[in-house]
């Protein structure tokens, strides 16, 4: 029998492996951001939540310009300013429970100080320090993270192990524009999906990677699409209003508590300042974009839901003011002191057991410093 | 040292023995990796684990070296002990920012408050006819890596006792496997593994007193037989096998090149940049008025690792160790 004679027995069928699998529609984020602040969602918004948010805004402001003004009196190596995404930051803070945990990268000091670090620990490695300061266990937020998007495999990772435990614990990481591109970003949401691991993804979209803006960045209809390719739902969310993102990320955090999985959340906002201090953004943006987002403040929009609610008065906006001045009076205080800083120190964590090796490296250099040390003394001595 | 009848066991059945003890032992260890599961990983060095200690401490993961990893570290972070298996050397590649971004700097980073317990399970090295992206020797990028652990076993017995230990570590220990030894058989018993050396030292697995090659891994079977082939020509060599290349063993090192005052490095990685320079440098600034000759290096050339079929043009073999026994300055013993 020829080839062609075997052949005119074949009855195709449909491939055996092939069956639908996730129904896309679901999972899709809306056409628009997400609001509440100026539409009739507001009404039902808590009152009390509105305060501590609208509270939290001022001072994260003020934490920011405190920061960058400490950078320029050099008691800071760099600061990445939130200005203008204080909403976000401080939403993520308030979205979780004590026994959840934060992943942040470096421009979220807000979110990890809203969360309960001291505000001068939460510094340390921007103020050029070689450890992040803070413990990470004490309020459950792993270290500011500097390479993009590798901290959101860790809040996977965290919250799959938590959950292994039984222990009920939400992981939520930050992460911004630009992250979206990286690997670590599609392996986390990968990883996420597959595990159902009870974990929230927030990509703060502030318009800019430094200097290139989001359409150099991704040709996807928005950055909270590229959840339905892993299975999880996607939900877009004005990144400006505070309680847009409060309840948006609550809601996502109560589904990954109830075993419903991960969710990306993509918050729509943007960065006021450049990328640092030492950033020129007039280089890469004009003065109208900017103008445009200052007119969609986040501090502006809440204050202006308060105020029409008669939930706050002139007296209790001049209060939070003034908390705002003290913690700012107190972190230039604090931040004004020298550090103490102990050279043999960098020797001490490197590895649980000091090796051979470094305890060489570590006598060498104490004796350049004794050395240093006898040095100064004699020109003290001569000087007399 | 009490003599037990035991059968012959081989490497890939001695890791295999280390895991699933170390599970046992502690249920926070967790082996994942690609195709750990169901098949046992592609080496079957993880076989039955999945089905002993089911799919949630045995994890089939998505295929992304760098998401292995990196959900390790999130993993660690809450109190699990992970052992990560990458599948072939030049696959954990992807993992290295994970790796060397955090894995080796977490504990530093923190001050002590969040080490990271994780084993990172390489298979490395030529010798088994792999194609391309099968071969690497890739020690040198974990050398270079300060905050790391690097151990590779040459025996059967240092497979098991290795393993554990790095799984027991409260540091990040990566694993080298050499590949090409996975089959190779010793007399094991696995119901009483024998203690072994710590990580961090080194031991003589022959002694010798003409001169001493310093090896790991999977040409330590080649220095050994280059040692036997070596009587025939009037030299008693001894091989140290380093066991621990970070960290570094100076002391067992030193000790035996100063008794013989010669020495060799022997490893298929490749020469320049290579762990065989770190070595010599040590030995030199440690040694230098004990050597006889200078210290010399056999290594794997400075090429991408060969094909299959020319591998073996490629890879330190026993001629190429005996040609630099030879040049090791003998005249100057008349």
């Amino acid at each position: 029998m020829t080839v062609m004679e075997q052949r005119g027995a074949y009855r195709p069928s449909p491939p055996p492996a092939w069956q639908p699998r996730t129904d896309p529609a679901p999972l899709l984020p809306d056409a628009e951001p997400y609001r509440v602040l100026g539409t009739q969602a507001a009404a039902k918004a808590d009152p009390d939540l509105l305060r501590r948010l609208y509270a939290q805004l001022v001072r994260g402001r003020r934490y920011n310009t405190q920061a960058t003004a400490l950078t320029k009196q050099g008691r800071l190596a760099v600061y990445p300013s939130s200005t203008g995404q204080e909403a976000c930051q401080v939403a993520a803070a308030l979205a979780l429970r004590e026994r959840d945990w934060l992943f942040p990268s470096y421009r979220d000091t807000l979110a990890v100080v809203a969360r309960g670090v001291d505000p001068v620990e939460a510094l340390t490695l921007l103020r050029g320090d070689w450890h992040c300061g803070y413990d990470p266990h004490t309020h459950r937020v792993a270290p500011l993270s500097t390479p993009l998007a590798t901290q959101l495999p860790h809040a996977v990772g965290l919250a799959h192990a938590a959950r292994l435990k039984g222990d009920d614990v939400v992981a939520l990481a930050l992460v911004g524009d630009g992250g979206t591109s990286e690997g670590d970003f599609h392996e986390a949401l990968n990883f996420a999906a597959v595990w159902q691991a009870p974990v929230v993804f927030l990509v703060q979209n502030n318009g800019f990677a430094i200097s290139v803006p989001l359409a150099k960045q991704t040709a996807a209809p928005s950055l909270a699409h590229k959840a339905v390719g892993y299975g999880m739902p996607g939900r877009l969310v004005d990144g400006n209003d505070a309680a847009a993102v409060h309840e948006v990320l609550s809601d996502a955090v109560q589904h990954a508590r109830a075993g419903g999985g991960p969710t990306l959340v993509e918050a729509v906002t943007y960065r006021i300042d450049a990328h640092t201090n030492a950033d020129d953004a007039t280089r890469y943006r004009g003065d109208t974009e900017v103008e445009a987002w200052r007119a969609h403040d986040p501090i502006e929009l809440l204050e202006a839901e308060l105020t029409a609610r008669g939930l706050i008065d002139e007296a209790g906006k001049e209060a939070v003011r003034q908390d705002a001045e003290e913690m700012a009076a107190s972190l230039r205080a604090r931040m004004n002191r020298d550090p103490e800083l102990d050279p043999m120190a960098l020797f001490d964590h490197v590895y649980a057991e000091t090796t051979a090796q470094l305890r060489e490296q570590r006598a060498l250099l104490r004796a350049e410093l004794d050395a240093e040390q006898e040095q100064h003394g004699e020109r003290e001595g001569g000087a007399r | 040292m009490t003599t037990v009848a035991v059968k012959p066991a081989t490497m890939a059945q001695a890791l295999t023995r280390a895991l699933r003890d170390a599970m046992a032992a502690d249920p926070t260890v967790h082996v994942m990796g690609e195709d750990v599961g169901a098949l046992g990983g592609v080496f079957r060095v993880t076989d039955g684990l999945a089905k002993e200690f089911g799919e949630d401490r045995c994890t089939d993961t998505p295929l992304a070296e760098a998401g292995i990893l990196g959900t390790a570290v999130g993993m660690a972070m809450y109190g699990l002990r992970p052992v990560v298996e990458m599948q072939f050397d030049a696959f954990a590649y992807p993992a290295f920012e994970q790796l060397i971004s955090h894995v080796s700097r977490m504990r530093n980073r923190t001050r002590g408050r969040m080490p990271l317990p994780i084993t990172v399970r390489v298979p490395y090295g030529g010798g088994i006819g792999g194609v391309e992206h099968h071969s690497d020797s890739s020690e040198a990028y974990y050398m270079a890596t300060p905050g790391l652990h690097v151990v590779t076993p040459a025996t059967v017995a240092d497979a098991y006792g290795l393993l554990r230990q790095a799984i027991a570590s409260d540091d990040p220990v990566v694993v080298l496997e050499p590949k090409r030894l996975y089959w190779s058989k010793d007399a094991w018993n696995p119901e009483h593994p024998t203690d072994v050396e710590p990580i961090g030292r080194a031991v003589v697995r022959r002694p010798g007193r003409s001169a001493t090659l310093v090896t790991y891994g999977p040409s330590l079977p080649v220095c050994l037989e280059a040692a036997e082939a070596a009587r025939a020509e009037g030299w008693d060599l001894e091989v140290l096998d380093l066991r621990s290349l970070v960290p570094f063993d100076d002391e067992t090192v030193c000790a035996a090149v100063r008794r013989t005052g010669r020495a060799v490095v022997v490893h298929e990685s490749t020469g320049f940049g290579g762990p065989g320079g770190e070595i010599a440098a040590r030995i030199t600034e440690r040694c230098f008025h004990h050597l006889e000759a200078p210290v010399l290096r056999v290594a794997g050339f400075d090429i991408p690792y060969p094909p299959p079929m020319l591998e073996r043009h490629h890879l330190p073999g026993v001629d190429r160790i005996l040609d630099a026994v030879a040049r090791l300055q003998w005249e100057a013993e008349g």
